[in-house]
């Protein structure tokens, strides 16, 4: 690692601090160290001067870049200092000590555990701190009267670490999805199947009659003292579900399940009780002991990712209202209308307003997926959502937070009605029939026996019942999906939970969103249109661009491939309007088409030159216009494979928000007949998806933005796409890496054919039901064969899908 | 034979002992992260920090 460090310091690119690369000409060192930004630098400092470098060797460039990040902290975090606000973030205050949870996205590695852990070190007044990697949170507790909870959050930041503090932060506190009670329960479980399968040997291994009678009962009454608490206890959750289908007049899988353990129970309490037999309380703890850890295995979740975000866990908790004259700021929730708000570079837009003052480069790519910034001037509207680039601007809110075009999505019916499970699931299906058939088959028993005794008729009904439990029905869901949630994840398909899976399986209709969906996002192609350029006009065009950080910039800057570039002596860079500097004696101009013709509006007199269906960067040199560069789409790799595969399944369709200027390069892909829309809102795609499922389609949406929220929500199966699936992404059934795009198709696949491997399981259990209840009719079922029964039929359906949902995966590609 | 049940008597104890242990294991929050501790442990005590303090 030494070694590696000297020489990435020798060829002097690498920051030592993040290992970005540091440009030429910048000499941002302190002492034998090179950084890429003053940031890293002063972080580097920091950790220097509190002899916390050991930061540097647990891995290699540990840090996180600091050249996004507002350099001057200042007033930012003033809102803290609120006794309110500081109540709402802190988890719990005791005397002095006060305890509180951030949220910080970048931790990435074991040197950033390392130093978080730390921070004792660098302010007195914190006490402990320890960090959860897998959900990426810090857990603070500090002295409140040595450090307040803004200089908490200034340290963090003061280190690179900002956390990420939303307005949902605020309003409901980050909750922790917790399986603890599902621990307890598997926990009793677990403890009293051990022992009453060691209590139940005797009666198993013991010739019939051999065992003394004190003992029996002994035995018996032990077993039914640790049974009741599994039955009462560990599968109260079975009781509760069974319950509630009943109240809605529909019976689930769940029912016949209780009704198994219910008879299990009796009847062993009654044989116990009576003296006339062992029971099966060992079959019933066994049977609920696996049930829950079926439960165990379908509950895979990501912690680390979060299914239900709104925008308000983007949207910051307050944002600098200036009042005459003076800068206060204020919890975005109390935004009027009339406020004018300052926003800094890197800040998000909290509410629709006018543009007041300053030059706005907007970057919307939370809200629609594209990441090159929008320019925007004085007195145009800019929406919520945005993200400034460059320096302040003033804004005059126009609409509240919750009123703006974006946000007022979410007051719409599909988010306030109760998440229900609409879905029925096929499970339940078949256990509403399973229980009919079983109730008939165990009545006709009890008629076929009454004539001859009462006492064989009842034991032959009970006995059906028992041996009918669907355990191996029961079995099968959580262990294929929860299977096929492991191997979906694995090929970075995530998702929230084991129903998805089935769900995914009846879709017909797929709606793309299409930028940042099926284009990739920070990655666009650049052409020049107008008069060739010659060697020489490129030269300079390359070193104009090489000094602004524009990503339009940077983009040019890249697409050109001459090398040998003049030195560029006096740029200037107009925000919001374009570049200028003078380079051997030209004047070069790159920007806005007003901006290069100098305000001329003659030289622009030309329609094909100011069509708005693309980013235009226009170039003029020495005051003649030369032409534009135009930015396009980059279709993600891949796209056409997998459009030509789902092509003949399901019917497709595209939803754009932008304009029609890629009509004919989307037909390309998807054909005359695919339908694709332009223009559309984010209410215009929640309605349209909601149109498909009316005409009786089952939809799968898969959108990246902010604006496709509605849409992810209302279909059967929203996917979110994400660069960074930690990151961002908007609410959504699962969440798939913008990497593995490419492979949708075969987890669409993937998914059909574990529900193929669901119904083969539930014929495999259905068939040791029949043998078992063929026994059952005549009444001769010992608790050996029960005890040995029940279990093979559950082993061999979990074996079956586990080893079934493998090769299957294996099979298509994943 | 009425040692059998005495015998019985305390393995069911000792097992309840573990059973208890276990939930308190899950009620302290130790099954909640299961990853960073594995990477907290393989670092190394303070050499220098008594020194610094």
């Amino acid at each position: 690692m030494q070694i590696a460090k000297e020489v990435n310091l020798k060829e002097g690119t690498l920051c030592y601090h993040c290992g970005d690369v540091c440009k030429k000409g910048l000499d941002i060192q302190s002492g034998d160290k090179v950084f890429c930004c003053t940031g890293c630098k002063t972080v580097y400092e920091i950790l220097n001067e509190n002899n916390l470098c050991r930061y540097y060797d647990l891995d290699n460039t540990p840090g996180i870049s600091q050249k996004k990040l507002n350099s001057a902290v200042g007033s930012r975090y003033t809102y803290l200092d609120d006794p309110n606000i500081v109540t709402q973030l802190t988890n719990f205050t005791e005397g002095n000590i006060s305890v509180c949870t951030f949220i910080i996205p970048q931790v990435h590695c074991s040197s950033c555990i390392w130093l978080l852990e730390k921070l004792y070190k660098l302010n007195k007044g914190i006490i402990h701190s320890e960090v959860n990697f897998v959900q990426k949170t810090v857990n603070i507790k500090f002295n409140n009267t040595e450090i307040s909870l803004r200089q908490v959050v200034e340290l963090l930041v003061s280190v690179g670490y900002e956390p990420q503090i939303s307005l949902n932060d605020i309003e409901n506190k980050v909750k922790y999805h917790s399986n603890k009670s599902l621990y307890y329960k598997i926990g009793v479980a677990g403890f009293c199947f051990g022992n009453i399968m060691l209590l139940s040997f005797p009666e198993y291994l013991a010739p019939v009659g051999s065992l003394e009678h004190s003992f029996k009962q002994f035995f018996g009454l032990l077993n039914l003292l640790l049974g009741a608490p599994v039955l009462f206890y560990s599968a109260s959750d079975y009781f509760k579900s069974a319950w509630s289908g009943i109240k809605q007049r529909s019976i689930n899988i769940d029912f016949p399940i209780v009704l198994g353990l219910l008879v299990l129970f009796f009847r062993s309490t009654f044989e116990i009780v009576t003296n006339t037999g062992v029971g099966f309380i060992d079959s019933m703890t066994g049977l609920i002991f696996f049930l829950l850890l079926g439960k165990i295995f379908q509950s895979k979740t990501y912690d680390a990712l979060n299914f239900e975000r709104n925008y308000k866990s983007y949207f910051p908790i307050s944002v600098t209202v200036k009042k005459s004259g003076k800068e206060t700021s204020i919890p975005v929730s109390n935004l009027k209308q009339g406020d004018r708000i300052l926003i800094r570079n890197n800040e998000l837009i909290p509410a629709d307003a006018i543009m007041f003052n300053g030059n706005a480069n907007l970057d919307y790519s939370f809200v629609t997926g594209e990441s090159i910034p929008v320019p925007k001037v004085a007195g145009e509207i800019v929406y919520a959502g945005g993200r400034q680039c460059g320096s302040a601007i003033e804004l005059e809110v126009i609409r509240t937070v919750s009123q703006s075009y974006l946000t007022q999505l979410w007051n719409k019916d599909t988010f306030i009605k109760k998440d229900e499970d609409k879905f029925n699931s096929l499970v339940n299906v078949v256990g509403k029939y399973f229980t009919i058939v079983i109730l008939m088959i165990a009545a006709a028993a009890f008629v076929y026996w009454y004539p001859s005794s009462l006492r064989t008729a009842i034991n032959a009904f009970t006995a059906v019942l028992i041996i009918a439990c669907p355990c191996g029905i029961a079995l099968t869901n959580p262990f294929a999906l929860g299977n096929a949630i492991r191997l979906l994840g694995r090929n970075k398909f995530y998702a929230k939970n084991a129903s998805v899976v089935e769900r995914i399986s009846k879709i017909d209709t797929i709606v793309f969103d299409k930028t940042g969906t099926i284009t990739q996002t920070g990655d666009a192609e650049i052409t020049f249109n107008g008069n060739v350029l010659n060697t020489k006009e490129q030269m300079l065009v390359k070193s104009l661009a090489r000094n602004s950080t524009h990503p339009l910039s940077s983009r040019i800057y890249e697409a050109i491939s001459e090398t040998d570039v003049p030195y560029c002596s006096s740029f200037t860079e107009h925000s919001g309007k374009g570049i200028e500097a003078i380079i051997e004696g030209n004047t070069i101009k790159l920007g806005s088409a007003l901006f290069a013709a100098d305000n001329n509006k003659v030289l622009l007199n030309n329609d094909k030159l100011t069509s708005k269906l693309d980013s235009r960067i226009f170039l003029s040199i020495n005051g003649s216009i030369k032409g534009f560069f135009a930015v396009n789409n980059v279709y993600r790799s891949g796209l056409d494979d997998i459009i030509v595969s789902l092509k003949n399944r399901f019917k497709l369709v595209v939803l754009s928000g932008d304009n029609e200027g890629e009509r004919e390069n989307l037909q390309k892909y998807f054909g005359s007949e695919g339908r694709i829309r332009f223009n559309q809102s984010p209410a215009d795609k929640l309605e349209y998806v909601k149109v498909l499922q009316e005409t009786g389609h089952r939809v799968l949406m898969i959108g990246d933005g902010l604006n496709d929220a509605g849409a992810l929500k209302q279909s059967d199966v929203g996917i979110a796409i994400s660069e960074d699936v930690t990151n961002f992404s908007p609410a959504c059934d699962a969440i798939l890496d913008a990497g593995e795009f490419s492979r949708l198709d075969k987890m669409i696949a993937f998914a059909k054919a574990t529900k193929r491997i669901i119904i083969m399981s539930f014929v495999i259990s259905v068939i040791y039901n029949i043998a078992g209840v063929t026994l059952a009719f005549q009444s001769e079922i010992s608790p050996l064969l029960a005890a040995i029964l029940m279990p093979a039929s559950s082993i061999t359906v979990v074996l079956f899908t586990i080893l079934a949902t493998n090769i299957m995966a294996r099979r298509k590609g994943l | 034979m009425g040692v059998i049940i005495i015998l019985i008597f305390f393995s069911v104890l000792v097992a309840g002992g573990f059973l208890a242990a276990f939930l308190w294991a899950v009620r302290s929050g130790q099954y909640e992260d299961r990853y960073t501790p594995s990477v907290r442990i393989l670092f190394d005590d303070e050499t220098d920090g008594i020194k610094n303090k």
